[in-house]
């Protein structure tokens, strides 16, 4: 990625969080694609693709929770990560800071409601 | 689907806003001009602009600056070494603002500190290249056809694409009319304005235009810095510098410290200090530690300036529809001057669109911010005070030098001496925060170990000396 590159390259199925470990901080993509999978009961799936400008892994900042999914790079991809000290800093000087990340957080509730809807609509 | 969303967030705003507001406030239509399009500017249009949208407020920001980022040498620039700290680069990329690789000249990974006793490269404590090396402008003189685009001109960018509108007109006055501030053009027209924001630096003639203004017009004490850009090829900089910026302690006089930026083709040298002259700066040039690790003799000076910086805040930077931000007003001593510019700069935003723009509201609620840096930046002057005094004392120096070197070469080492160098070249951190990392014991305890070592050391030569003549 060389020249002008901030953050850390990931190769392609290059593990950059895994599903257990403790977390301390969150990332964001900046270039590049990456895949957000999880391990429960029907084994491994996929749950999402993220692109330039998306983050992950924020339930870490928030939460002293284990990761709750694995996020592996698809292709070769560039990730910068923001630590949770450094965030929740921030935070308590300008609390508008999180509504960024609220906005984003309440999105993913939204999509998780619509499948949950989805799927008990199939199952009934 | 978005737009459903951000109208919860704005009526969950308002609600909150509604009742909050001191005295004067933004109504829809309402008009502000924001003098200077740098950082300060563009973050200000860029915050106040989103906001006003969260709770549907209708307002139009005009920026003033005669400068084009698009031109290179001093026509477009904004003086400046040029980084941008890695808690910045966070902050932004958590607020969904991520540099692009054509802003970003180089990624920079480690810090080199160089003294006369010897040099330390200290790696970025998170292992990460998070510390962007840019140009404020479009490059130096003889930048030539550049693939690279300019910070300030990228920030400036994000601010029309929300709406905001950049005048290329020179400003010739202002004149404050029932309360209102009304510019002044070359022309003889005058526009009149509901909310001055002032983000003009201290190098503009702007700030003498603001008597009788409604907030205190006495200057912020200022002193003038010296940036230099070298021209080299981009390989020759990698090979010579590497990814990594190069500071530099030396027992000059008058010299608070000086620093070397790989940028591309470019390397450039800031120097800080008192009453900074050629004469300095050729001995700093000169002084065998730097020629060991930048000899100039090659590399020609293509660009230089002599810009000043903000070294005291203003006691009061806002009034009745007025506020200053970033330079203008409060920034931070020495260091990430761009940082402070965004944290001064959202904080007057938010306060404008939730608070209000009255005197009261920008007391309540942005000079609190403005205070934090203000407050810290005292605790910085200890500091680099402290600084002055291994500059001064070569064994201190030495001290400087082994901790920071052995915790580099061990892992599992608490970087005591290192965070601490890393955070204060950086500004990283606050200096509050440096000054605690000073006052740790684990800090205090290598500190007086490396301190009696030489005493120690020349107590067993002495006692072997003993045993051997006995």
């Amino acid at each position: 990625m060389g020249k002008g590159a901030l953050g850390t390259v990931f190769k392609d199925g290059e593990f950059i969080i895994r599903q257990g470990e403790q977390g301390n901080c969150m990332y964001v993509v900046q270039r590049g694609k990456v895949e957000v999978r999880q391990h429960g009961d029907g084994g491994e799936q996929h749950l999402a693709y993220l692109k330039p400008g998306d983050f992950f892994g924020e339930m870490a900042v928030f939460e002293k929770e284990a990761r709750s999914a694995s996020v592996k790079a698809v292709g070769e991809s560039l990730v910068l990560k923001v630590d949770k000290k450094t965030l929740l800093r921030r935070i308590t000087e300008d609390p508008l800071l999180a509504v960024n990340l609220l906005q984003v957080m309440s999105h993913r509730i939204r999509d998780l409601n619509e499948l949950m809807a989805h799927y008990q609509s199939g199952s009934e | 689907m978005a737009s459903t969303r951000q109208s919860y967030v704005g009526e969950a705003f308002s609600t909150v806003s509604g009742d909050d507001r001191q005295g004067i406030s933004l109504e829809d239509g309402s008009r502000i001009a924001v003098v200077g399009g740098g950082p300060a500017g563009s973050f200000f249009s860029y915050f106040l602009l989103k906001m006003a949208r969260t709770i549907d407020l209708d307002v139009a920001v005009d920026i003033f600056d005669p400068r084009s980022f698009s031109n290179c040498g001093p026509a477009g620039c904004n003086h400046c070494g040029g980084i941008v700290s890695e808690t910045l680069i966070q902050i932004l990329a958590a607020e969904g603002i991520n540099l692009p690789r054509s802003v970003v000249q180089r990624g920079i990974e480690s810090y080199v500190v160089h003294m006369d006793v010897g040099s330390v490269a200290i790696e970025s404590l998170s292992g990460e290249m998070r510390i962007a090396a840019l140009y404020r402008g479009n490059g130096p003189r003889e930048g030539g056809e550049s693939s690279w685009e300019s910070f300030d001109g990228y920030l400036q960018n994000m601010t029309t694409d929300m709406g905001a509108k950049v005048v290329r007109q020179l400003i010739t006055g202002v004149d404050w009319r029932d309360g209102y501030p009304w510019l002044q053009f070359a022309d003889h027209s005058e526009t009149r304005y509901d909310l001055l924001a002032v983000a003009s630096g201290v190098n503009s003639n702007f700030i003498n235009m603001l008597d009788g203004s409604p907030a205190t017009v006495k200057p912020p004490r200022t002193t003038r810095t010296f940036v230099c850009e070298f021209k080299s090829s981009q390989a020759e900089l990698m090979e010579i510098l590497g990814n990594a910026v190069h500071v530099f302690l030396l027992a000059i006089p008058r010299l608070e410290f000086a620093a070397i930026i790989p940028k591309g083709d470019f390397a450039t040298v800031v120097m800080v200090g008192e009453d900074l002259d050629q004469e300095l700066v050729h001995e700093f040039l000169n002084d065998p530690v730097v020629r060991a690790c930048f000899p100039t003799d090659t590399t020609p000076c293509v660009c230089s300036c002599a810009p000043l910086i903000n070294l005291k805040a203003r006691s009061r930077p806002y009034g009745d529809r007025l506020v200053m931000i970033g330079d203008s007003g409060v920034t931070r001593l020495y260091k990430d001057g761009i940082g402070a510019a965004f944290r001064t700069a959202k904080a007057a935003a938010s306060t404008a669109v939730f608070q209000g723009i009255s005197e009261q509201a920008f007391e309540s609620r942005f000079w609190p911010a403005c205070r934090r840096i203000s407050n810290d930046n005292a605790i910085g002057a200890v500091m680099f005070a402290s600084t002055g005094l291994f500059k001064r004392f070569r064994f201190l120096r030495r001290i400087m030098y082994s901790m920071a070197a052995r915790e580099q070469q061990k892992a599992n080492r608490k970087p005591h001496m290192s965070s601490m160098l890393w955070n204060m070249f950086t500004g990283s951190a606050p200096y509050t925060e440096i000054l605690l990392d000073a006052m740790h014991p684990g800090f205090i305890g290598h500190f007086g170990w490396n301190l009696l070592n030489p005493i120690r050391t020349k107590v067993k030569q002495k006692k072997v000396e003993l045993k051997k003549a006995e």
